[in-house]
């Protein structure tokens, strides 16, 4: 990904956060809650389950739908899945060869059962960290943060940072411009002219952040932003965390994809 | 070197997070008393810094391809290691949102292994015993080198724990361990010549940058220190025993599955003694008994394996069954919200 369009999805995933759906109206502390739920129930899975996972792909879509976020937005990120993952699960194929499955006659080894696992893990709690933003913003977490205790300092410099991303990145960006300007193929980008440029680009953040202080004293700051309570929590925000985290339940610990499996074959018959 | 999600168990993460939660409160804790207003305009556009300098590439010497700077060590030489920890902590909490670097659950391993290690551990411990007052150039390359390969070397080793604790992957610790380390030495060092090069090169810019705030630095070493880690350490052990106690007394654990696909896997057809057991367990136990599943045997048993042709062709159908229901549900919505906009 090139710089000018990691910037902008940064950009575009803020627009999204700010419509109005029945899911951008529920208060941020319980979309936390719930799609923390949603993770920790979908990582419990053993390792060799990959058919009892399907029935989780409801949440992500329900947020996505409701929430009116397009969905190229989430996959697009979303497929240029994690090296990471990737890389580790592969060796599972290689590694674990045992023939666990016979579906219709083909053997099935447990390594690819498990990488399997690995990636429809990966892309559902992927694909919920990303809608969880989009249907939340920024400022809305960091109010959950807020009223969920956590130290007032960490939230404060979160939204200060947040503000000043989209400035920072300006300041790099053309920077950035002004290196390709002058500079052919690889050239002008060696360490050393990496060091003066972002050394540069330190000492213009901290004199950015003095006159932001003088600014802030003069507007009659006294080291607390008080962040605007938006959200009350309803009854449809309770009625929402107790029907997820009751279906996330269901689906865990009752064989709902072998129940269905089942008797459509038998109808079948 | 993020670590996901998918790679992590719940036990494992919580432990983690629990770990990281204490520390970023501890942190907060020791700047509160200690630093004055400025400091938090400072820590946020800081914390921009750097996620807008991990958007500036160079080229990496000898390889030719190109890398971007961490930028913890960096952070702890300019701000101290709290104020730093908590940047650090913001910077990924921000990737983890918007670019679904790892996960939610994730998170709070990532800051434990970019975080902990090098505020804790590289800056004070390494960086600070070499470096005091005004160093020449030489040293502050050799500390910074130094401290910041310990940090990635110790963040490297607990991606590797993290992830064989967790039990997902068939890799062994060895080869694993061998795979990871030396490439963290040699992105350690070339890290750390560049933060060096970034201190010395704003020294002459603004020297009161980098010395300024030795009022909050010095908070560094005293005992306080040695208290959060062992703190940190015992919080996380306590956690992790605990959720995995928890984890253990239920019959799904790692274990327990693969002791079950290795166990029997001969007897494709016949009933099993254990699978039986547990359908009865389960009809005592289903919530609404009268609507519990249909008892045919098989189907009962709680998670997949065990070979069975018929009983692994009917969860394919279950999956794709359900995708489909999942599809239509979403465009139920869709064309509802349609619906809706147009009257």
């Amino acid at each position: 990904m090139t710089f000018d369009s990691e910037y902008f999805n940064l950009g575009y995933l803020d627009t999204l956060s700010y419509k109005k759906t029945f899911v951008h109206r529920l208060d941020p502390r319980v979309k936390i809650l719930v799609s923390f739920a949603f993770i920790i129930f979908v990582v419990s899975f053993p390792k060799y389950e990959f058919g009892a996972l399907m029935p989780f792909f409801l949440y992500p879509v329900f947020l996505l739908t409701a929430g009116n976020i397009p969905l190229r937005a989430i996959a697009k990120k979303v497929l240029f899945i994690s090296p990471f993952a990737v890389f580790i699960g592969i060796f599972n194929p290689l590694l674990d060869t045992k023939v666990i499955l016979a579906p219709f006659g083909i053997p099935v080894s447990g390594g690819w059962i498990s990488f399997f696992s690995i990636i429809v893990k990966f892309i559902l709690t992927v694909s919920t960290a990303l809608l969880l933003i989009a249907v939340t913003s920024f400022p809305g977490i960091c109010e959950a943060l807020a009223r969920m205790k956590l130290p007032k300092i960490f939230v404060i410099q979160l939204l200060f940072l947040y503000r000043y991303i989209f400035v920072v990145l300006d300041v790099a960006l053309r920077m950035i411009r002004a290196r390709e300007a002058r500079s052919f193929g690889k050239r002008g980008r060696e360490i050393k002219n990496f060091i003066r440029l972002i050394s540069v680009l330190l000492v213009r953040s901290v004199e950015r952040a003095e006159r932001i202080y003088q600014a802030m004293l003069s507007r009659g700051f006294r080291g607390e932003i008080r962040v605007l309570k938006r959200h009350r929590l309803r009854y449809y925000d309770i009625l929402f965390a107790i029907i997820s985290i009751a279906m996330f339940y269901i689906f865990r610990n009752f064989p709902v994809v072998n129940f269905i499996g089942n008797s459509l074959s038998r109808i079948s018959k | 070197m993020h670590m996901a999600d998918a790679l992590l168990s719940p036990a494992v993460g919580g432990a983690l997070w629990a770990g990281t939660l204490a520390a970023i409160i501890y942190s907060a804790k020791q700047l509160r008393e200690k630093m004055d207003d400025k400091m938090v305009p400072l820590m946020g556009v800081l914390g921009a810094f750097i996620f807008a300098g991990q958007m500036i590439n160079f080229t990496i010497p000898m390889t030719g391809s190109s890398g971007h700077i961490g930028g913890g060590m960096l952070l702890a030489i300019i701000l101290g290691p709290y104020a730093a920890f908590l940047v650090i902590a913001s910077v990924l909490v921000i990737q983890a949102l918007f670019f679904a670097d790892g996960g939610l659950l994730a998170l709070g391993a990532n800051i434990w292994n970019l975080g902990i290690y090098p505020c804790f551990i590289g800056y004070p411990l390494i960086y600070r015993t070499i470096v005091r007052g005004s160093a020449s150039p030489k040293l502050i390359t050799f500390a910074s080198v130094l401290s910041v390969v310990a940090g990635l070397q110790l963040g490297a080793l607990s991606v590797v724990l993290e992830t064989k604790l967790s039990g997902i992957t068939e890799l062994p610790f060895n080869t694993f361990f061998v795979l990871m380390q030396p490439i963290h030495l040699a992105i350690g060092v070339i890290e750390g010549v560049i933060t060096a090069g970034i201190v010395i090169y704003v020294r002459t810019l603004r020297p009161d940058i980098v010395d300024d705030l030795e009022g909050v630095k010095t908070l560094s070493s005293g005992g306080s220190l040695k208290k959060v880690l062992v703190i940190t350490a015992v919080l996380a052990v306590i956690t992790g025993g605990a959720l995995s106690w928890l984890a253990s007394t239920h019959p799904d654990g790692l274990e327990w599955s693969i002791e079950k696909i290795y166990g029997k896997p001969e007897v494709p057809q016949k009933q099993n003694p254990i699978s039986e057991n547990l359908s009865k367990l389960q009809e005592k136990t289903a919530v609404l008994p009268d609507y519990s599943l249909p008892s045919k045997g098989e189907e009962e048993n709680p998670s997949w394996p065990a070979v069975n042709p018929g009983r692994s062709i009917s969860g394919i159908l279950g999956g794709i069954m359900v995708l489909v229901v999942i599809l239509l549900f979403g465009i139920g919505i869709k064309a509802m919200r349609k619906f809706r906009e147009k009257t």
